[in-house]
């Protein structure tokens, strides 16, 4: 019965991320951090599946699919930044400055 | 050993790796720690009776995904000590924010029967003792008629079928837009 | 509630339903409307139909005078006890509120439906040979039809409000007309002058219109004269209150003082439109309006005697001003005003038929002279255009001896003249007589009404002179005109003459509709009798005493003899000595220089009033409220507050990741505190 234990490192991990994410400047280590994130909720899914069902796993694997599609689409993105900028540093990649 | 140590001492893998990897100021090593991190989240999957979810988190996570981040740092010669580490002002306000959601969220993570009658979206009695509720039985009994892959393909090819197809649009879209976004020229 | 309070109200207002021809009156302010609309139309589309724009014009004036005499004939054959009301449809409902758009028809809204559209008549015909060359001429006759649509529905209005929309409609019409020749700044600027002195007295009527309502609850003819004899105390504060702005509404509107210097300004429109507007009909409102009212002012005897006290002032200061004028037509706007002083002196002492007889006689031969003026200037503006002169067609300097060249016009006028001053046995004589026999019969309550009386007596001294004094420089004498344009001088044609010529019949005999008891022929007082229902009980609450016999005969013989003097002077002062003409005239000198300035009235009124309300609309709306305020704070305030709610927001998108991260869980973190209790 590891139902409370295992959202408690969900929880755990999700905050992790969200520290990471804040912290570093470094586009694809925030990428990371996301990923992260993505595991910790994919963790809170597996235990919940335990006790409601199948269709948490079944979401699981849709998690991955779009993680793996952002992966794909955002490291291509990085690599057009990088490309334009010589730098994946977040401080120079401010086109959205009003 | 018995499945709640393993369980607690891969729970403490994976809060270490992933501290470590969002602490690491090389992305190389940052990519290696959290790979650890779900490597130590497969072994908590294979606990919690989710052997399949636990295999692709393997190939999938571990080995596809996180080898394209590799690639890409090592592409872009990245691996060197930048020191991105934002400034005190913002690293004060991660800390605040971070305590904030971590109190909200393990306040969440209380598992009771109000919350799990909640969840399931019956109601619940008061007094009803937390042992009432058939902990673990949906997700147990399914692998043993069907086997564990088996399992799993029963919702996600009837119930799931159509956002199932729909998320392989989705992966066709995401390579036609990496491959315009990667190439200088089409 | 409001309804039984009303139930608990006495008597409504007894009221006949309409039979006959009565029903029809609506025609009558139908035709001219439909002439106004028929001839704007062709103004905006083909103003060379001239031919079409004159048989509309005064077809809609004929018929609707067709309209009026059929419900006269029906009112003499069968004379209502009540007035007749043809409700047209509900105009204002409200709770406790049914303001009807009705029609009031009884013995004095007749005698004003006739006076309107039969001296309109006469004056459309006129226009017809006045302003033939006019470039305007169809926008002139859809103005002046829309001026006696206005003009009946004001006469005929069965309520206040009804009432209103005429007398806010005339006020339109005249301003229209008055600047008619608006490419002329000092026309516009006398337009808007009229216009905007009007509007005080506007005022007073809303004003009395909502005391009314408040204490009254009804706003008909009818029901107030009904109701408020009974409901409220005679010459008390409200009466007195409700009465005084009713008046302030007749002093703008007829001219009055302190009010009354927009009508001679507003001679710079059209001659026939002052003959109709300012002389005959529009003028004559505020006489009606009291009149109509009879019973509130019976009511209140200080504001009677404050309407003869401003009537018999404005008759003497009118007919001062009016004495050393050399404008034709100023001389007869201050004649006018001063004539007008003369209904109210007559309303005011309480003889409200009186007040109506001089108005209808006073229409006659004002108009008479008006349009005769018009047939001078005519003829002085012909011969001015023949040679090219810019000589001023209506200075009478520049007149004299016409004479011979007008024998027609000249008759006419002179029957108007002896009318307006009071000889006998022509209409004005029976009139004016009544009034100061009125006044002088009051002087047993009060001593003031002497003094009424003297003045009124003094002004028709002044007004024998000054109309004497016209006719010899106009027509008598040497002519000044020039010798070049003498030849072009000709009597007008007869599509102008034949107008003036009823209208001289009816200045000469309009005295038989009210013959006092004393003239030795005829029916004695048939107006009396006739509007014997509609001033009845205005007159049993102020009744007035008449003097009879002796005093009676020397009250008459006064008058004429004032009459005969003034009229003597008036010639023989006048044709003393040579007139020059206006170009070499030299500067008057003294008190005529006073008079010929007008008192500087609108000098006065132009430091007092005027000016300090247009530095303070320059300083304070324009310079503080609009450009301070409204600009300052409302616009421009209100954009440089968006465009630093602009900055601050702008300021927000740094663009850098992080910040909008960390802000983004600040509100995250703020939102799952609800969930997570």
């Amino acid at each position: 019965m590891l139902l409370g234990p295992s959202l408690l490192v969900s929880a755990i991990l999700f905050t992790i991320g969200v520290v990471g994410v804040m912290l570093r400047r470094n586009a694809i280590v925030l990428f990371m951090c996301i990923e992260l994130m993505l595991n910790a909720v994919n963790l809170t899914f597996v235990a919940l599946s335990q006790v409601l069902g199948l269709g948490g796993q079944v979401m699981v694997f849709f998690v991955m699919t779009v993680a793996a599609a952002e992966a794909a689409v955002g490291l291509a993105i990085i690599l057009a930044i990088f490309r334009h900028t010589r730098s994946v540093d977040l401080k120079n990649i401010n086109l959205l400055q009003g | 050993m018995s499945g709640q140590t393993v369980f607690y001492i891969l729970a403490g893998a994976a809060i270490l790796s992933a501290l470590l990897c969002i602490i690491q100021k090389n992305p190389i090593a940052s990519v290696l720690w959290l790979i650890s991190t779900m490597f130590a989240l497969a072994g908590i999957y294979v606990l919690l009776q989710a052997q399949f979810i636990a295999a692709i988190q393997v190939l999938v996570y571990a080995g596809a995904i996180m080898v394209l981040f590799l690639f890409v740092i090592m592409l872009l010669n990245l691996g060197r000590d930048t020191g991105d580490l934002r400034g005190m002002p913002v690293r004060l306000a991660a800390v605040l924010v971070a305590g904030g959601l971590l109190g909200e969220l393990v306040l969440l993570a209380r598992v009771t029967p109000g919350s799990m009658a909640l969840l399931r979206g019956t109601a619940v009695g008061a007094g009803t003792p937390m042992a009432s509720f058939p902990a673990g039985q949906a997700g147990a009994a399914a692998p043993g008629a069907q086997g564990v892959v088996g399992a799993i393909a029963e919702p996600l090819f009837r119930t799931y079928l159509v956002p199932f197809e729909i998320t392989s649009i989705l992966l066709l879209a995401a390579v036609v837009g990496a491959v315009v976004l990667a190439k200088r020229k089409l | 509630m409001t309804f039984s309070l009303l139930a608990a109200l006495p008597q409504v207002g007894e009221m006949t339903v309409a039979t006959g021809a009565a029903r029809w009156v609506w025609l009558a302010v139908a035709f001219p409307l439909v002439g106004f609309l028929v001839n704007g139309a062709l103004a905006l589309k083909r103003p060379e139909a001239k031919t079409a724009v004159s048989v509309v014009g005064t077809g809609v004036l004929l018929a609707a005078f067709a309209v009026a005499a059929t419900v006269f004939v029906q009112l003499r054959g069968h004379p209502p006890d009540a007035p007749i009301i043809v409700s047209l449809w509900s105009w204002i409902v409200s709770t406790g509120m049914d303001i009807q758009f009705a029609f009031q028809v009884d013995q004095l809204s007749v005698v004003m439906l006739l006076v309107v559209t039969g001296v309109g008549s006469l004056i459309h015909i006129f226009s017809v040979g006045y302003m033939r060359a006019d470039a305007g001429y169809a926008r002139y006759f859809a103005y002046l039809n829309l001026f006696v649509a206005f003009m009946l529905v004001l006469v005929l209005g069965s309520n206040l409000p009804v009432l209103f929309i005429g007398w806010e409609g005339v006020g339109l019409c005249s301003y229209l007309l008055i600047s008619f020749w608006y490419g002329d700044k000092a026309n516009a600027d006398a337009g808007k002058k009229a216009f905007l002195v009007n509007r005080i007295g506007d005022l007073g009527v809303l004003i009395a219109m909502f005391l009314l309502w408040w204490q009254v609850r009804s706003l008909e003819f009818v029901t107030i004269a009904a109701r408020v004899p009974g409901t409220l105390p005679v010459d008390g504060g409200i009466i007195i209150a409700i009465t005084l702005f009713l008046f302030l509404g007749c002093v703008g509107k007829s001219a009055q003082i302190p009010l009354y210097t927009w009508l001679p300004d507003a001679m710079a429109g059209p001659t026939p439109v002052s003959a109709l507007i300012h002389a005959a009909t529009m003028v004559t409102a505020g006489v009606y309006l009291v009149a109509r009212n009879s019973v509130l002012f019976a009511m209140a005897p200080t504001t009677s005697m404050v309407v003869a006290g401003i009537g018999a002032l404005t008759a003497l200061f009118a007919a001062s001003i009016g004495l050393r004028q050399y404008d034709i037509k100023k001389v007869l706007a201050y004649s006018t005003v001063s004539q007008l002083g003369y209904m109210f002196l007559a309303v005011g002492t309480g003889a409200y038929v009186a007040g109506v007889f001089h108005l209808v006689t006073h229409a006659f031969f004002k108009a008479l002279l008006f349009l005769g003026s018009g047939s001078v200037i005519h003829a002085m503006h012909h011969a001015y255009h023949a040679t090219h002169s810019h000589e001023d067609a209506q200075d009478m300097r520049n007149m004299g001896g016409l004479r011979k060249y007008m024998p027609w016009t000249f008759g006419l006028m002179l029957i108007a003249t002896l009318a307006i001053a009071g000889v006998a046995p022509l209409s004005g004589f029976f009139s004016k007589d009544e009034i100061l026999a009125a006044a002088f019969g009051r002087g047993e309550t009060h001593k003031i009404w002497l003094l009424f009386w003297g003045m009124g007596l003094a002004a028709a001294l002044m007004t024998a002179y000054y109309m004497m004094r016209l006719m010899a420089m106009t027509f008598l004498g040497d002519n000044r005109t020039g010798a070049k344009e003498r030849e072009h001088l000709h009597e007008a044609p007869w599509i102008m003459t034949g107008p003036l010529v009823v209208l001289g019949l009816l200045s000469l005999i309009g005295g038989v509709i009210n013959l006092p008891a004393f003239f030795p022929a005829g029916p004695h007082h048939v107006l009396d009798g006739w509007l014997e229902p509609v001033v009845a009980a205005a007159s049993r609450l102020m009744p007035v005493a008449m003097p009879h016999g002796a005093t009676e005969w020397a009250l008459i013989g006064g008058a004429v003899t004032i009459a005969a003097v003034g009229l003597v002077l008036g010639w023989k002062l006048t044709l003393a000595n040579p007139i020059p003409t206006a170009h070499d005239a030299p500067e008057d000198t003294g008190f005529a220089r006073v008079l010929f300035r007008k008192y500087y009235v609108d000098e006065i009124y132009d430091a007092l009033i005027v000016r300090p309300l247009v530095a303070f609309s320059r300083v304070v709306l324009w310079k503080g409220v609009d450009q301070g305020l409204i600009d300052g704070v409302g616009a421009n305030g209100s954009a440089g507050l968006a465009r630093a709610l602009g900055w601050i927001g702008s300021r927000l998108q740094t663009g850098q990741l992080g910040f909008y991260v960390v802000v983004f869980l600040i509100g995250a973190v703020w939102l799952l505190r609800t969930v997570a209790q």
